[in-house]
């Protein structure tokens, strides 16, 4: 018998509106993440972008808990981060990390609490969104490179999360494997889960983006709708950035 | 050398034969060594899963440790059970000393710190992989270390069968405490030392052909199933 | 986590308890405590069933050195103490472990060596003087060297001779610490003479070209002795069924069953029990 995951998907309690405050986060005397302030609040989808090194992955681990900052604090819904609401936030890495199973187990194992048929069911609906129901059987580590991140991003949803942040989830992917995942990540936002998302692929963040957190140097340059960034940035270094000028400073 | 031929011709005699001694020796030596790896991956397992996870203070030495325990001499182990089992010792009355529970005993003291430290090694290279999933998960110390010892069980075989390994070649320790009693405490091992003290040495060779032989079926009957299954699980 | 832990300690003492089975369950046994000699020679493979059968009593022998042999007994582990280091069986009723010292049966010990014979003792008959031969053409002997019986033979003849072994340790003088059986292989892989008890010598199986040099002196005499471990100081000794062995050993059907063992049809030990001792 597989060991599960020992805590309950029920939501013990809301984490909406995430705000992170002064967050300051150091590496071999570098500031990663330098004074940034932030709120996650209900509805839509966020794209974080900037360039490499702008700090984007660290300011998601410090969203979801993973790291604690140096300076600064977050808050889920006006409370510390805690393991018990932790279904409640989802992550997907660029390199899903997937469990030696099978594709339907990795699902179950993130469903706890409900019996044993209904979390069957519920794992097996969540494959079947994702467009995997054919592959239940088959062990998540021999699908393809699409097919597994459409998993990791399935398992992340299956718990029914309050907010899903992605890191850029598409990167090693070819576009129709990149659009399904894109489909994917619409249809959770129409079922109401708060997206942010993190990418370097401007046409995608078009087509995805109701605002635009632009991050360079572990600052927070520019954070506007979607619109009006793609359009006009404000910031120098995000019209650079979208120019497709490397910024090295 | 004439005594390898006829090692091999021993060998087979006893084998085709089905000598009902030869029987009994080969059954109670793989009594004893399965059943004491049982008891070591039931202790070593989730102990080298623990060690894997865990950062503490001391947690170097403590692996040093470990890993010298794996290579603790049986005679040094047979001693130190002898004089626990023994009716002059602490645990005398449960009157342990010369059976094959007292052999078990001791192959689990043997056993034990080596799945302990080739799954700490393993459950350590992934969790390294897994820790910010689970941690993503909601999933606590206890839940990491039940996920990575499934997850991480075809690789596991492979620290069991290095247990099985020591355990069903080792004489040290099972001769002191078992004292090779015909018919009740006797191995391969302690019956090959004997019949090499008795100067038949091709007979003695013979036996050592024979628990060759199965130690290669069992390692083939795991290495098998684990490549079976593990073809399944993960790639 | 917490089904692991429940788990595991009654799957522990289950596989213990499994593991156990049929071998400890063996109802009406007794453990004696005894050397290899009578062991490797067969002789207790011979004698125990016909005790067992007519008593229903199992006899499980652990061979080891004599000197092993008294330091487990001292332990109380075994019943009965059957070695042939007659001082120190002495020493062991005499502190109050044994019940009772009784002589078994008797051999000899031999001197045995290569073919080639490089001290040239083939055929002496007197063993202080052969053991001076050997030490003076500083041919190769191996000891035990393991504080067994025949090592303590050996100790006392040396002794005879005024020769100082523990200072040729190392050279010509080869202590194996090692069982009989282990020393004769050591001793025919590097052509040292050993001093050995003929039974062990009769059933070795590994000779080469090595053959008895020395034999026939009074002072090479092997007397086995048997005893019963004391139940006032281990209260766990099975006293009335090692009694029964003992007596058993002692009356008219073990002795004649010692006498008429055979290997290769010469008689290995030779019973001198005290009737009605």
């Amino acid at each position: 018998m597989p060991f599960d995951a020992p805590t309950p998907d029920r939501k013990d309690g809301q984490v909406l509106p995430i705000i992170g405050r002064g967050l300051v986060l150091e590496r071999a005397g570098r500031r990663i993440i330098d004074n940034v302030d932030l709120a996650i609040e209900s509805g839509g989808i966020s794209i974080i972008m900037g360039p490499n090194g702008a700090g984007k992955s660290v300011l998601l681990r410090l969203l979801t808990g993973l790291l604690n900052p140096d300076a600064g604090s977050v808050s889920w819904a006006g409370r510390r981060p805690d393991r018990t609401r932790a279904p409640s936030v989802g992550l997907v890495f660029q390199k899903p990390v997937l469990l030696r199973r099978s594709a339907l187990a990795n699902i179950r194992y993130v469903l706890r609490g409900a019996g044993r048929a209904e979390r069957r069911r519920r794992a097996e609906q969540a494959l079947a969104r994702a467009g995997l129901g054919h592959l239940a059987r088959s062990p998540a580590r021999m699908l393809s490179g699409g097919e597994q991140q459409r998993l990791a991003l399935a398992r992340a949803l299956a718990p029914d999360p309050d907010v899903l942040l992605l890191d850029e989830p598409c990167a090693n992917l070819d576009p129709a494997a990149a659009g399904a995942i894109e489909a994917l990540i619409r249809d959770a936002r129409d079922r109401g889960t708060r997206i942010v998302l993190v990418t370097h692929d401007v046409a995608q963040a078009r087509r995805l983006a109701d605002d635009v957190t632009f991050l360079h140097d572990g600052r927070i340059v520019e954070q506007t709708p979607a619109a009006s960034f793609f359009d006009k940035p404000s910031s120098s270094a995000g019209r650079a950035y979208l120019d497709g000028r490397l910024l090295i400073d | 050398m004439q005594d390898f031929g006829a090692a091999f011709g021993e060998a087979f005699a006893l084998l085709l034969g089905f000598d009902p001694a030869l029987m009994e020796i080969i059954g109670l030596s793989l009594r004893v060594s399965l059943t004491a790896v049982f008891i070591s991956a039931l202790i070593g397992l989730p102990l080298g899963a623990v060690l894997g996870v865990s950062r503490f203070r001391g947690r170097a030495l403590v692996l040093v440790l470990l890993n010298t325990l794996m290579g603790l001499p049986p005679v040094v182990v047979g001693l130190l059970v002898y004089l626990t089992l023994s009716n002059a010792g602490p645990l005398g009355p449960l009157a342990l000393l010369y059976t094959p529970t007292a052999m078990i005993i001791a192959q689990s003291i043997l056993v034990t710190p080596i799945v302990a430290a080739l799954a700490r090694q393993t459950i350590e290279d992934m969790h390294a992989e897994y820790d910010e999933q689970l941690r993503i998960l909601g999933v606590g110390r206890g839940g990491m270390v039940a996920t990575l010892l499934w997850d991480a069980r075809y690789s596991l075989l492979t620290a069991m069968l290095a247990g099985f390994g020591r355990a069903i070649a080792e004489v040290g320790a099972v001769l002191i405490v078992g004292g090779n009693i015909h018919h009740v405490t006797r191995v391969m091992t302690t019956a090959i030392a004997l019949e090499t003290s008795k100067g038949n040495l091709a007979l003695a060779l013979g036996l050592g052909v024979v628990l060759l032989l199965l130690a290669v079926v069992i390692n083939a009957a795991v290495m098998g199933l684990r490549a079976t299954a593990a073809r399944w699980a993960h790639a | 986590m917490t089904c692991i832990r429940h788990l595991l300690l009654p799957a522990l003492a289950a596989a213990l308890v499994a593991a156990a089975g049929p071998a400890s369950a063996a109802e009406k046994f007794i453990t004696v405590q005894s050397t290899t000699s009578t062991q490797n020679s067969g002789l207790f493979d011979y004698l125990l069933p016909k005790f067992s059968a007519k008593t229903g009593i199992e006899v499980r022998v652990v061979a080891v050195g004599t000197g092993q042999a008294i330091k487990n007994a001292r332990n109380g582990d075994g019943d009965v103490l059957l070695v042939h280091a007659k001082a120190a069986e002495e020493k062991f009723v005499a502190e109050g472990f044994g019940v009772k010292r009784f002589d078994l049966m008797y051999n000899d010990f031999v001197i045995v060596g290569p073919a080639a014979d490089p001290a040239k003792v083939g055929g002496m008959t007197d063993a202080m003087a052969a053991l001076k031969k050997i030490a003076a053409a500083r041919a190769p002997f191996a000891s035990r060297g393991d504080d067994s019986g025949t090592h303590k033979k050996e100790i006392s003849l040396w002794k005879t001779t005024g020769i100082d072994v523990a200072a040729a340790s190392g050279t010509w003088y080869r202590e194996t610490g090692s069982g009989m059986g282990a020393t004769l292989n050591t001793g025919v892989g590097m052509g040292a003479y050993v001093l050995t008890d003929r039974a062990t010598w009769i059933a070795f199986k590994n000779k080469a070209d090595f053959r008895i040099q020395v034999e026939g002196d009074k002072k090479l005499f092997n007397q086995y002795g048997i005893i019963l471990v004391n139940r006032e100081r281990h209260k766990n000794v099975k006293a009335e069924w090692g009694q029964a062995f003992v007596d058993w050993m002692l009356g008219p059907d073990g002795q004649a069953a010692i006498a008429s063992y055979k290997v290769d049809g010469q008689q290995l030990f030779f019973p001198n029990a005290r009737p009605g001792s």
